[in-house]
């Protein structure tokens, strides 16, 4: 699944979607859309009365023709945003076939071939390289490079090992390197690749809360426009003027919501579905609702909003050193320094000084790396003895030498701490203190824009972090974050969770850790690595199979998006009936009542091509909006109030007005054409 | 349209407009159980009235104990009524010697009309109702009713202001504070002010004064049709006297529109001068249908600590009521299309335009701003004939109630009308900002969302439903007065009046039949009680939330754009509802008069 920015239109799914789309014309399919469920009912009737209807059989013929069409449309709508996740259910089926697992019987370390199937939680089983990981599990044993690219669509191995927050792997996996023993979580039918295909699939897709409002509104106008047109016929007959069978039908399908009863379940697969193209698994539509919801994201600072590691930012030379005596030195110590920090160093005094690396082979080079005792590294050479490590380690291998280290370098220590980066004395044996780098948290870029648009939506972000509450203030600062907890314990993490919750905010967060879990279990949002442990990931309720924490912005977007498009398609869908109106109550009555013909306001042709074009309105209108469904409308980062009006003219103003268009544009066609 | 009469109409609006935050604030007081100035007096009499009826004042209610009590006190108070009607010949005050209420179906029918606030009458009062019957039956309800609308407003809103709260306040003492705080002083006094302009107030029998010039009238028979002679020509009979009815007018007119009631005393209704004499007693009386229903949305914004939502709530109202205002009277001061040749300008002589059933001393801009005003409220009184306005002029004040009379509306009743549409217009447009739909911090879910529905079904249900029966069955169209599309408009007009528990009549159809008088009992009642009880399961069910705080990716409530959407929403929901049925009846009636042809 790599990369799955795939086309709207793609002739296998559509192939398959029309297909499907008569399939779903089961009525007991039907039935839970009622709207639409209202239109069969209606396309059925005049079915039925088409052979004993004798006049104007060709209008009648065609009235029930688009009325089956406008439920074909809804079902295939539906179809096309399902069958985008069948796609890649089958290729996660590819990656569960049946594979021969070692399992380890009693005690004495022997082994029995058995089918994957049959594995049962609590198994213990060796797998070696090129093997497949026979189901989920944990590592009790050993460290592997696995290519989890099956479910990830992430190429390069990752290497899992046994304890700590890395131990987790799942079934369909592949070792490419050494051999583990993996401790079986899951059942079968259980397992993540399980769950992952029947969630992209949509086979366990419930409707979300919203959904389940928005249906009874839906069903609850349904109604309302069934009586309307049920008691317009004693009206009618009262009038002198009763009206066939397929006219009144033609007119309540018009005017029930069948835009957006066709195409609410769409909307829905799709707005999962977009989650999945983000390489994000939702466990429920709930959570893509809530997430829309938010009020409140929790980011952790590494990685999410800082680079991972800290960086040389700068040199600060001692009194009587000359900067580019620290650079040389500092470079000299980390040029075997393999860490990133080391490796900042040398880059930053290559690209500030020019200074090349050196080959230090051919000189007596001894490197002396980072000890958790001495907590320095460094280099001896030629007699040199150049040391780099904390303020307080390096003071003290200096006084062993007899030296102190001066004011100068003692403030600037305290002043690089008191501004959130990280001082790194640098010194030489004999001639004491050169000077300070400063490493500093890099924060990433475009990250205090995002966060302005998060603001502007009314999107408060909380960054945690372990730093202190110094440095934490100002990389706070510098992202442009609303709020920090530093400090942070997995406790003071949930309790400021459940601190939010208890204002009525609703709260997103990323986790990957085993002590993440109750937090990403409490939060509403949360979004779990899929690096993390088993614990973390069946405690949110999404996984990013990317493991990027940043994501959760987007899954914020994704929800966001997903009830705009639902309320705009609502709002149009209703905009809609106006026009409707002034297309078929004319055509109605217009042959008793010649002035009724004042209604008329888009001059249709006849009263039978009036009542024709607003029923074709209705049904291409569907397939013409299944791609707004599936993408979403467009989605731009400001306040509610803003959008509130950018929607309601495009999807209300314009709901009124671009039916008048359709339908006076489909009645001249089909006038020209002769079909009315 | 005139200068001068513009001037009325905004005038009325701009006292509407000072009244809205003081009663809003009274109101608030009132029903927080906070001090007024008004309770050294009142204070006193509450505290006997639960002494002596067993209230506990302290005692607060979950929706449902709230409904049931609100239910038997209708149900209770709607069978008194009942009996008085049916034994009024036995009981005092009855000058005039008037029988029992006959037949039952019509005594059925005025215990619904005014148990449920509408008023509707299928009787003249002068002529059937004995004072006592006026006094305690019709007056009783007159306040009562009222008393019931206001009280569940303020239970929606103490729902919507409440938090994780299970109970919505108490019903007893929200009518008990109605009643004693927010009707009873505002009436003494507007009673007495309309006395002074010349509105009657005694227990006399009927005045018989001797004509000027006797009169020649058609002898009716006892099936109310002309007596026709041997001769085949109608029977003529002479008249040499008449009767001037008389009666506690004063203190029932007040309440009729304080309380939104627009029963009338006199089968005129506000027509009659002895109801509404002068210019000065009809602003009065319209002031009085506007101000309490003005004022509860000051009190939505007060006890929900969004004063702009309330504004933006009444700004939606006003606009609406400017829009009512101008459709009607432009449509009558426009003239007849008709008497073209004939000189309808408007000129020092004549007031110009349509003038048929109006009365002289409003001419059309007052008997306009009254026709929209008793039914943008569901007042129901009227101070003109609707069934003689030109078709669309008609059709405006049929509008206002099939918009569910939210303009202001009827006191209580108006305020959470609109506050229904309020949570279906956050509902259909607040999922374009990017949340679940939310209310003023409250978010809306499917069970309020069922519960809004069932609230927006019973208009269509049952106008749509009795008036179709009616227009096809001869029991319905035999009391048609006129044929063609009028007639249609009056048939809805009578369901719709009722089902909106307005009241007012358009005229020309004979209410007083078994089918009218039953159908039409059981449509106010379904559509006072079943708006009600699911309204007041969203009051508890919003009550019971936790409090969303607002941010910048809020839905906004108090802003010009929601005004806008909330007026769109009114609208588009109404009229798609009704439309089919406008336009075979008044809007067809419009077309047909252009070519000519009237009915």
């Amino acid at each position: 699944m790599a990369k799955r920015n795939k086309a709207i239109w793609e002739w296998k799914i559509i192939w398959r979607a029309v297909l499907d789309a008569i399939l779903k014309l089961n009525p007991r399919k039907m039935m839970g859309n009622p709207v639409m469920f209202v239109v069969e009912i209606g396309s059925v009737i005049t079915t039925v009365l088409l052979f004993k209807s004798s006049s104007a059989f060709k209008f009648n013929l065609q009235i029930t023709l688009w009325l089956w069409f406008t439920v074909l449309f809804a079902n295939f709508a539906e179809a096309m945003a399902e069958g985008r996740g069948k796609a890649q259910a089958d290729t996660l089926r590819k990656a569960r076939s049946e594979t021969i697992a070692n399992r380890l019987i009693g005690s004495n370390g022997k082994l029995e071939k058995i089918p994957s199937s049959k594995l049962r939680a609590g198994d213990l089983v060796f797998v070696s390289a090129t093997e497949f990981i026979p189901s989920d599990g944990e590592i009790i044993e050993g460290v592997a490079s696995v290519d989890e690219s099956a479910i990830t669509g992430e190429s390069a191995p990752v290497i899992r090992e046994a304890g700590g927050d890395r131990s987790a792997v799942t079934g369909g996996t592949r070792v490419l390197s050494d051999k583990i023993k993996v401790k079986i979580t899951s059942n079968p039918g259980e397992t993540f690749l399980d769950r992952m295909i029947a969630l992209v699939e949509g086979a366990e897709r419930q409707k979300t809360p919203n959904e389940i409002a928005l249906n009874i509104l839906l069903a609850g106008l349904t109604i309302i426009f069934l009586l309307a047109v049920v008691t317009l016929q004693p009206f009618a007959i009262y009038s002198g003027s009763p009206q066939t069978v397929f006219v009144l039908v033609s007119l309540l399908v018009c005017l029930i919501p069948t835009t957006i009863g066709g195409l609410l379940s769409a909307i829905g697969i799709a707005g999962m579905d977009r989650l999945v193209q983000h390489n994000v698994l939702a466990m429920s539509g709930r959570a893509v609702e809530a997430a829309g919801d938010v009020n409140t994201l929790l980011l952790d600072k590494t990685g999410t909003i800082t680079l991972g590691n800290r960086q040389a930012a700068r040199f600060v030379p001692a009194p009587g050193v000359t900067e580019r005596e620290l650079a040389d030195a500092a470079q000299l110590s980390s040029l075997a320094d393999e860490t990133p920090e080391g490796r900042s160093i040398v880059v930053l005094a290559k690209e500030k000084y020019g200074l090349r690396g050196r080959e230090l082979a051919s000189h007596e080079a001894h490197f002396v790396p980072f000890t958790a005792q001495t907590r320095m590294s460094g280099v001896d050479l030629n007699g040199f003895e150049v040391r780099k490590g904390a303020a307080n380690a390096v003071q003290a291998y200096l006084l062993q030498n007899h030296r102190e280290v001066p004011v100068g370098v003692k403030t600037t220590v305290e002043e690089i701490a008191r501004s959130g980066g990280t001082p790194l004395v640098v010194a030489e044996k004999t001639r004491g203190a050169l000077g300070v780098i400063e490493l500093k948290d890099v924060v990433k870029g475009g990250m205090k824009e995002r966060f302005d648009q998060l603001r502007a939506m009314g999107i408060k972000t909380v960054m945690i972090t372990g730093d202190n509450p110094l440095t934490a203030a100002a990389i706070a600062r510098e992202a442009g974050v609303d709020d920090f907890l530093a400090q942070a314990t997995p406790k003071e993490k949930m309790d400021l969770i459940k601190k939010e919750q208890a204002d009525g905010k609703l709260v997103a967060m990323t986790g990957d850790g085993t002590n993440d879990a109750p937090a990403l279990a409490q939060a509403d949002v949360g979004v779990a690595m899929n690096t993390g442990t088993q614990a973390a990931k069946e405690a949110g309720n999404m996984v990013d199979l990317d493991s990027n924490p940043t994501k959760l912005i987007e899954v914020v977007e994704i929800g966001k998006q997903l009830l705009m498009t639902r309320g705009s398609l609502t709002t149009f869908s209703i905009a809609n009936d106006v026009a409707k109106y002034f297309a078929i109550i004319p055509a109605m009555f217009a042959g008793t009542f010649p002035v009724l013909n004042a209604l008329n306001i888009m001059r249709l042709q006849t009263p039978q091509s009036a009542v024709l074009s607003a029923v074709i309105f209705n049904a291409v209108i569907i397939i013409a909006l299944i791609p707004l469904a599936l993408r979403g409308v467009k989605y731009r980062a400001m306040g509610a109030a803003a959008l509130l009006r950018r929607n309601l003219w495009i999807y209300g103003v314009g709901g009124i007005i671009i039916p008048f268009l359709g339908i006076k544009l489909i009645d001249m066609l089909i006038t020209r054409v002769g079909l009315a | 349209m005139t200068a001068n009469g513009w001037f009325q109409i905004l005038f009325f609006l701009a006292l509407i407009f000072l009244v809205t935050k003081p009663m809003g604030v009274f109101m608030t007081r009132v029903f927080n159980r906070e001090r007024t100035f008004m309770d050294p007096v009142l204070r006193p009499i509450e505290k006997l009235l639960y002494r002596v009826t067993l209230v506990e004042e302290n005692h607060e209610m979950r929706w449902t104990e709230y409904a049931i009590s609100m239910l038997l006190f209708s149900l209770v108070s709607m069978v008194v009524l009942y009996l008085i009607e049916r034994l009024q010949g036995f009981l005092p005050f009855n000058p005039q010697k008037l029988g029992a209420v006959a037949p039952a179906h019509l005594a059925f029918n005025t215990a619904a009309s005014f148990t449920t606030n509408t008023n509707w009458q299928n009787y003249a009062g002068e002529t059937t109702m004995s004072y006592f019957t006026q006094m305690a039956g019709l007056a009783y309800h007159n306040f009562t009713s009222a008393a019931v609308g206001i009280a569940l407003a303020i239970a929606l809103i103490r729902g919507i202001a409440r938090r994780q709260m299970q109970t919505i306040g108490n019903f007893w003492v929200d009518m008990v504070r109605s009643t004693l705080w927010v009707l009873l002083p505002f009436c003494v006094v507007g009673a007495l002010l309309l006395v002074a302009t010349g509105v009657v107030q005694n227990l006399r029998p009927y005045d018989k004064v001797s004509l000027v010039e006797p009169m020649q009238v058609q002898k009716v028979g006892p099936d109310d049709k002309a007596v026709i002679g041997p001769d085949g020509k109608p029977v003529m009979d002479t008249v040499t006297e008449q009767t001037i009815a008389q009666g506690p007018v004063a203190s029932q007119e007040i309440i009729k529109e304080w309380g939104t009631n627009g029963g009338g005393f006199f089968n005129a209704n506000s027509a009659h001068p002895f109801e509404n004499p002068t210019p000065l007693s009809n602003l009065i009386e319209l002031f009085s249908i506007f101000a309490v229903s003005a004022g509860l949305t000051y009190t939505l914004g007060r006890m929900t600590g969004s004063q702009a939502h309330g504004w933006a709530v009444w700004s939606a109202m006003a606009i609406l009521f400017l829009a009512g205002v101008n459709a009607v009277y432009w449509a009558e001061s426009r003239g007849n299309p008709l008497l073209a040749g004939i000189d309808q300008q408007v000129s020092t002589l004549q007031s110009g335009g349509n003038m048929e059933g109006k009365e002289t001393r409003f001419g059309i801009a007052n008997t306009a701003l009254w026709a929209t005003v008793t039914t943008d409220a569901s007042c129901g009184a009227i101070n003109g004939w609707h069934d003689s306005f030109t078709p669309l002029g008609g059709m405006v004040p049929l509008v206002n109630i099939m918009l569910s009379e939210v303009v202001f509306g009827g006191v209580g009743a108006g305020l959470y009308g609109i506050l229904i549409y309020v949570v279906l217009a956050v509902f259909i447009a607040g999922l374009m900002v990017g949340r679940t739909p939310e209310y003023l911090g409250k978010k809306i879910e499917a069970y309020d969302v069922k519960m809004a529905m069932l609230v927006a079904l019973v208009f269509p249900l049952v106008i749509l439903t009795l008036a179709a029966i009616s227009s096809v069955e001869a029991f319905g169209t035999s009391s048609i007065l006129n044929p063609g599309p009028h007639g249609l408009t009056e048939i809805i007009y009578a369901f719709t009046s009722q089902a909106g528990n307005n009241g007012s009549a358009f005229g020309g159809l004979t209410g007083n039949t078994p089918w009218y008088n039953i159908s039409g009992g059981v449509t106010m009642l379904i559509g006072r009680f079943l708006m009600i009880i699911p309204m007041l399961a969203i009051a508890g069910n919003l009550a019971q939330k936790k409090y969303v705080p607002p941010s910048l990716g809020t839905f906004p409530v108090t802003t010009p754009l929601f005004t806008a959407l909330l007026i769109g929403v009114i609208l588009i929901v109404g009229a798609l509802t009704f439309f089919p049925a406008l336009s075979l009846g008044p809007i067809l009636e419009h077309l047909l008069m252009g070519i000519g042809k009237t009915f």
